[in-house]
């Protein structure tokens, strides 16, 4: 700054010492001055109404783009939150209704199977009631088909032993049918 | 320049060795000759040098802007870019810094100055430019003088004529007896001093970078001669004018940045009650 001022006052001095023609560097000629100022004038209309409102506005749609951007980030976060979250609950429920439909199907089949069940043991039932039914009646005639013959040897053999036929006598079938009356009683008693 | 500045200090036969005093540089070498002149009513109008290469320093900073702005893109490329370096440092490094978000409509206002200074500058070390424009008085002048009509009535304006001037005039926290004292001193620091030092450092610092390159490169020359001192001493003066050149890139730079942040505190200072 020392060596500013001193070469300034050189300088002045200098121009000074050479003659009264020189004008001091110093000096502010009034037509310098306003040349001066429309130069900045200039600049500063051109700048202020041309140059600038452009790049001033491109600034701040940079600036809304960038803070819109982020913006719009966190929307579409949020979103896809809450759609994972809807596919997320959907698919519990529809596990839930799977999960149901598998017990009900569970508990349909026990129930068909039961029912089959039933049906097979009443079927297989009835089968033995008629063959019992059947083996009775067949025992029965059995029975009695043998008894008769059984009295018709007996007399015949009787007829045989005493020499006599004895065959359409009443009395003798009444014998005959008395002893084995007499048997059948002896057997059940 | 230097062709001029030699004949103009002592022809080109001054040499150390032919007897020839040390032409120093001084004063004649910030004065130019009329190219041409025009006169609006009383007022005649000389265009010299300066005035051409300050109107070009105009046409080369409205040209880029306009050019980098013309169809600003969201994201910028190539000049924009550049453009957009430039209006973000006034934008955020002056005006949002000094003066806060309500300085964003002074911005076209700051860089102005910024950029017509910084170039003005810089034309002191442009090849066949070689005078820093605002090396001539009047310019700084003129730029202060802009810088003062506009902190003066915007405080008046913002702040009203008497809260602006007691604020500035009577600052609070300060014995009564202190204002017979205070008074004159803040009075003469603001309104008088400070448009004063805000043209004159400007001004100085230009003019003596100029002054040293010039003598720097006249001694170069001077110094010249067909012998050992005499080569040494020239390459020695001429590596000084060198790095005194790349010295003053940065006082260029240095002083509008100074010169636009003073501005910016002024206008903060009107904008703002200063406590």
């Amino acid at each position: 700054m020392i060596n500013v001022i001193a070469a300034a006052s050189a300088a002045v001095s200098a121009a000074g010492a050479e003659g009264e023609e020189m004008p001091s560097v110093l000096a502010v000629p009034i037509d310098e001055l306003i040349i001066g100022i429309i130069a900045f004038l200039i600049v500063f209309g051109g700048l202020a109404k041309i140059a600038l409102p452009s790049i001033k506005k491109t600034l701040e749609e940079r600036t809304n783009a960038i803070e819109g951007g982020i913006e719009r980030a966190a929307k579409a976060e949020a979103e896809a939150k809450a759609l994972a979250e809807e596919y997320r609950a959907q698919l519990a429920q529809a596990r839930e209704e799977a999960s149901a439909i598998r017990t009900q199907a569970q508990a349909d089949r026990s129930a068909l199977i039961e029912e089959a069940r039933g049906e097979a043991r009443q079927a297989a039932a009835q089968v033995t009631a008629a063959a019992e039914a059947q083996l009775a009646a067949d025992r029965a005639q059995a029975t009695s088909q043998l008894t008769r013959q059984v009295g018709e040897l007996a007399v015949t053999l009787a007829g045989k032993v005493v020499g006599q036929s004895l065959t359409d006598d009443a009395r003798v079938r009444a014998t005959v049918d008395e002893f084995l009356d007499d048997l059948e009683r002896q057997a059940t008693g | 320049m230097s062709a001029d500045v030699v004949v103009a200090s002592g022809g080109l036969d001054c040499h150390l060795l032919s007897g020839c005093g040390f032409p120093a540089p001084g004063a004649e070498i910030f004065m130019f000759d009329e190219i041409a002149s025009f006169t609006i009513g009383n007022l005649e109008f000389g265009i010299t040098k300066v005035t051409v290469l300050l109107f070009l320093c105009v046409f080369l900073i409205l040209g880029f802007f306009i050019y980098a702005f013309r169809s600003p893109k969201l994201v910028p490329r190539g000049a924009q870019n550049v453009g957009e370096m430039g209006y973000l440092f006034i934008r955020d490094g002056i005006s949002r810094d000094i003066i806060g978000k309500d300085g964003d409509r002074f911005v076209p206002y700051l860089m102005s100055f910024f950029f017509l200074v910084w170039l003005s500058n810089f034309m002191g070390i442009v090849p066949f430019a070689q005078i820093p424009v605002t090396s001539i008085f009047a310019i700084p002048v003129a730029f202060a003088l802009i810088v003062y009509v506009t902190w003066v009535p915007l405080g008046v304006y913002k702040q009203g004529f008497g809260g602006y001037f007691k604020g500035m005039l009577f600052p609070p926290g300060v014995p009564k007896a202190m204002y017979v004292l205070l008074t004159p001193l803040e009075f003469l620091s603001n309104l008088i001093v400070r448009p004063a030092t805000h043209a004159i450092r400007l001004f100085a610092n230009m003019f003596a970078g100029h002054l040293l390159i010039a003598t720097f490169s006249i001694a170069a020359f001077y110094l010249l001669s067909a012998s050992v001192i005499g080569i040494l001493g020239s390459a020695a003066s001429f590596t000084v004018a060198v790095a005194l050149t790349g010295f003053e890139a940065l006082i260029q730079f240095l002083q509008a940045y100074i010169f636009t942040l003073l501005t910016a505190v002024y206008i903060s200072g009107a904008l703002h009650q200063e406590h």
